[in-house]
């Protein structure tokens, strides 16, 4: 008898062994693939320190971004091995002779609200907006689409383009340096992919037996919408998101590199790129390592969002 | 199928009309006269008027609208308020330059996504698909302007092989065509790997092989004939990646596109310029989203375009 | 005679991240030509990965046939070079899969990707192969053939679909057709116009057959013999005739007891067989019914039984069970009046009580072979 209780206790433990592997939620799952993800969590670490460097920026930047020192302008990095340095300017400073370290450090600052800004606009809107149109459907649907139709016709960089050549020297345009405009210009052209998004989601969810369930059982609408639809539709919503926030990025480094986003002398990547591309063929510093920095942030964020995308739904295209 | 196109292309009056309709408003919604931004020499206020008066720029924004409207359905946009040019000319000048970068790194990306993309998914975790993956990764993320100066530093100024800018002979194509081609490069090889992944697994792969057909022919008439469907429907957006990369790449390296006549014409307030240019990409990218639904629609028997 | 197929001692694995899935576990048997075999089990038993080993169709990675031999027309399938087994799949023996929604390309015509084959194993050509193909699809009840030879797939419903499929594995004259769960995913008016098309064909081509299947139902008038397997191993080989007579094997006992039965009397109560399919990672130690046996003895979870003639039976009937093998304490058990020990078939109701709803979910939507990590 002792013989058969100890292999069915062997069985025991290897049923729970079978189950262990089995047992996960379906979040709880998505988040233990986004862990084992290591590009992603580097990413993460990565989004971390700037998001630190832009919270604490003006106690860890040495100097005032704007402070000029034209004396002490175009100096190398100090481990650049040339007679232009100066200790007081680790990474060297521009041809104004302002600080490329404290630069740097404040343009994380800048990077970051235009990152996460006009993407939490783009969720409250798009996610709004979509959620309506799909429920509902009718003329706000017929509107939405008709609108991206229209939007899908501009290329992103192009309306951004033209909103801020023309309200930049307005009132507008004034606030925070350009930031308020950049904000809203990114919202009023991003916002319609994630309405689409989220509006085919509700279509095809909207035919789902578990609506269906719901509706039969009296639940009102609105508690439909927020605590059946819009659970089951989050997971490309959360990618589309986290792809948004380096799209945003990116927009804005590159509308002021092309001299037409953010206002100098608020330091950004982008503005540090078209200022020191003048003097480019001197001098690469002022110009690569903004350049490093953003394509850092960009990388960062491109992992997350790929491991995002991997754990939430692996079958999802690109 | 026919009625579906001749439907599509109808849409696009409706919808540059709005496009002109919101171009418009944005540039005249910019305070002041295009002929006051010069700070260092400001034009006495009695040229300004005149001039606004000689360009229409006085009237009332809805009759400056319908008088363009007008003028633009005979393909005639003006002149140019900086250049003392005919729009139309200006812009014939620039884009066959544009056309021709264009579709240089159109060739060039599709020339190197398509074989990377299938290889890295027939050798699926190998070498060869983590390196197109890292170049995927890498030339989809890294902002373009980025590379460009990379490539300029590397190239031109560093190793002294090519111009750093300017237009004209064969070494000054091949910094910004291969800097133009990167970003849809990598996103195309995005695509066809994972549409290959995807198509590769399907149960009627199975089945063909379960025929006796040999490998080669499973991949090329089985998987990839499913796998370049989704693949064809990004040349649109691709298209789309090209004109706006034209902007940075041609202002970057100083072509004579129209690109970087856009980035100049934007600073320096040139309406008409703007007008005509724009509507010319919104023209542009309708037509090519059009077209390659009506490819997808070949490509695949289950989609009937009717509805 | 000399046998058609002779399979012996197959063994296919798939290496995954939680560890090596035996799926096909040491499985032998024969077949003479023109002979139908029904393979019956549950999913995850691994019938499905016996097919595929048959024509070496496993995906590989993560899937590999490890040991054994299948030699089919006196030839090893598995010391062949590629081109020699690309020469027999779809010309000698061809494979009608489960799902005729998927298992056909959507974007090539029908009559395309039945001529395929023709063009490559019987060099015919285009035109002939066309001619040909609306043969088949005249064949197999597809009405105006030569009109829907160049739909599309997605203009067929699935019983049509599946004809053509019926149709491009009869096409090259195989002598063994593999017919996976070939109706499971159709109607069930449907189901038996398959069966009988298929059953019909195979005899006039004189083609041997492999039926494989859940549902002992639809072997029941299609096949000559049956082939119970569980867990990766063949538990019970007869006769249809008398597996369905003289049943040998509690599995199979369990089996017959959950097929609603129509022309029974009394109103017997349909009794489900309790517990998990055995994980094939680490299956369990003795008999790999024992943990869901409600006849078990203590010798079960600790010796692996062999398959072999179990006595009171038609001289080829074998069982792989200690208690109906000879000296067993079910020789003479019938299994129509005894359902075993309640005691323990309390303990296992129990024992799947404990277990974790997911758990349960996921095992009864389990399918074969488990999700290959890549």
């Amino acid at each position: 008898m002792a013989t058969v209780a100890t292999t069915a206790a062997q069985q025991r433990a290897i049923d729970a062994n079978v189950l262990l592997r089995k047992q996960r939620s379906l979040w709880g799952d998505a988040l233990y693939r986004l862990f084992r993800n290591k590009a992603a969590m580097v990413g993460i670490a990565i989004i971390i320190l700037a998001g630190i460097l832009a919270i604490f920026a003006p106690l860890i930047a040495p100097y005032d971004p704007t402070l000029q020192n034209t004396k002490l302008n175009n100096m190398d990095p100090v481990f650049a091995g040339t007679p232009y340095t100066n200790p007081h300017y680790f990474l060297g400073s521009d041809e104004l002779g302002r600080d490329i370290l404290s630069r740097l450090i404040w343009s994380a600052r800048v990077s970051m609200v235009v990152g996460f800004v006009p993407t939490a606009l783009i969720f409250v809107i798009g996610a709004s907006l979509g959620m309506l149109a799909g429920f509902y459907g009718g003329w706000v649907d017929n509107l939405l689409m008709r609108f991206t139709d229209i939007v899908y016709a501009f290329p992103d960089l192009l309306f951004l383009i033209i909103i801020m050549a023309a309200l930049r020297n307005t009132g507008i345009g004034e606030v925070l340096g350009g930031l308020l405009l950049i904000f809203v210009a990114l919202a009023v052209i991003s916002w319609v992919g994630l309405a689409r998004l989220i509006r085919g989601q509700v279509l095809s969810l909207k035919e789902k037996e578990f609506v269906e369930a719901a509706r039969a059982i009296g639940v009102p609408t609105r508690r439909i919408m927020f605590r059946h639809l819009f659970p089951n539709a989050l997971a490309p919503v959360i990618v589309t998101l986290a792809f948004a926030v380096p799209g945003a990025m990116l927009a804005e480094a590159t509308l002021s590199f092309l001299g037409i986003g953010i206002k100098p002398p608020t330091p950004t990547w982008g503005v540090m790129i078209n200022e020191g591309f003048t003097v480019f063929s001197q001098s690469p510093w002022p110009v690569m390592l903004p350049a490093a920095c953003i394509s850092v942030v960009m990388l960062a964020f491109t992992f997350l969002g790929d491991g995002l995308r991997d754990a939430l739904d692996p079958r999802m295209k690109i | 199928m026919l009625q579906y196109t001749i439907r599509r292309l109808l849409l696009i009056i409706p919808t540059m009309f709005f496009v002109a309709l919101i171009t418009f408003g944005l540039t005249r919604a910019a305070p002041g006269s295009p002929f006051d931004r010069n700070e260092n020499r400001p034009l006495p206020q009695a040229t300004i008027d005149r001039l606004n008066r000689l360009y229409g720029i006085d009237r009332p924004v809805t009759e400056q609208f319908a008088l363009f409207l007008g003028n633009a359905l005979r393909f005639d946009f003006g002149s140019s308020l900086v250049k003392d040019r005919q729009v139309t000319d200006i812009i014939g000048q620039g884009l066959p330059v544009t056309a021709q970068l264009g579709v240089q790194a159109l060739i060039l990306s599709l020339a190197i996504s398509l074989p990377l993309g299938v290889i890295s998914a027939l050798k699926q975790n190998s070498m060869v698909d983590y390196g197109s993956l890292f170049f995927a990764t890498v030339g989809y993320t890294i902002p373009p302007f980025v590379i460009a100066i990379v490539l300029i530093f590397i190239f031109a100024v560093d190793l002294r092989l090519l111009p750093i800018v300017g237009w004209g002979d064969i070494k000054h194509m091949i910094l910004p065509t291969v800097v133009l081609a990167l970003g849809p490069a990598a996103f195309i090889t995005r695509i066809t790997r994972a549409s290959m992944l995807e198509a590769i697994r399907q149960d009627y792969v199975r089945t063909a092989r379960s025929k006796g057909l040999r490998e080669q022919v499973v991949i090329v008439s089985h998987v990839m004939k499913n796998a370049m469907i989704p693949v064809a429907t990004i040349i649109g957006p691709a298209t789309a990646g090209l004109i706006t990369g034209s902007f940075i790449i041609e202002t970057l390296f100083s072509v004579p596109g129209i690109g970087r006549l856009y980035v100049l014409s934007i600073n320096q307030s040139d309406y008409p310029v703007i007008m005509a240019t724009t509507l010319l990409y919104a023209f542009f990218i309708m037509v090519a989203n059009i077209s390659v639904d009506i490819v997808y629609g070949i490509l695949d028997p289950r989609i009937k375009l009717a509805h | 005679m000399p046998e058609l197929l002779e399979v012996k001692d197959l063994k296919t694995q798939f290496f995954t991240r939680d560890g090596v899935v035996k799926a096909v576990d040491g499985v032998s048997f024969q077949l003479a030509a023109g002979e139908t075999l029904g393979i019956v089990g549950e999913s995850g038993c691994g019938k499905s990965v016996t097919a595929l080993s048959l024509m070496r169709l496993i995906p590989q990675p993560p899937g590999k046939i490890v040991a054994g031999s299948i030699v089919f027309d006196g030839q090893d399938i598995l010391k062949m070079d590629d081109d020699d087994v690309r020469a027999i799949r779809g010309n000698n023996i061809a494979m009608i899969f489960q799902d005729p929604m998927t298992s056909l390309n959507p974007v090539l015509t029908i009559s395309r990707q039945i001529a395929e084959a023709l063009e490559l194993h019987l060099k015919m050509d285009r035109a002939e192969a066309k001619k040909r193909t609306i043969e088949l699809l005249e064949l197999v009840n597809i009405p105006s053939a030569k009109k829907r030879a160049d739909d599309y797939p997605h203009q067929f419903s699935g019983g049509m679909r599946q004809r053509v499929m019926i149709a491009m594995a009869l096409s090259c004259n195989p002598k063994l057709i593999l017919a996976d769960e070939p109706t499971t995913a159709l109607d069930v008016t449907i189901q038996a116009q398959i069966l009988d098309l298929l059953k019909n064909l195979a005899r006039e081509f004189r083609t041997a057959f492999i039926l494989i299947t859940h549902d002992l139902g639809v072997v029941a008038g299609m096949t000559q013999r049956i082939h119970v397997m569980y867990g990766g191993q063949i538990v019970e080989k007869a006769d249809t005739g008398e597996l369905f007579a003289n049943p040998k094997m509690p599995y199979t006992w369990g089996l017959l007891r959950s097929i609603p039965r129509l022309d029974e009397a009394r109103k017997a109560k349909l009794l489900p067989i309790e517990g998990l399919p055995p994980d094939l990672i680490a299956p369990p130690p003795g008999c790999r019914f024992e943990p869901r046996c409600q006849y078990r003895h203590e010798i079960c979870s600790q010796q692996v039984p062999e398959l072999k003639h179990i006595p009171n039976s038609k001289p080829d009937h074998e069982a792989r069970c200690f208690g109906t093998q000879e000296g067993g304490w079910l020789v003479n058990t019938d299994w129509r009046h005894d359902v075993g020990s309640l005691e323990q078939l309390e303990a296992i109701k129990a024992e799947i009580a404990d277990l974790p709803l997911e758990a349960k979910r996921a095992e009864a939507s389990g399918d074969t072979p488990p999700p290959p990590s890549v």
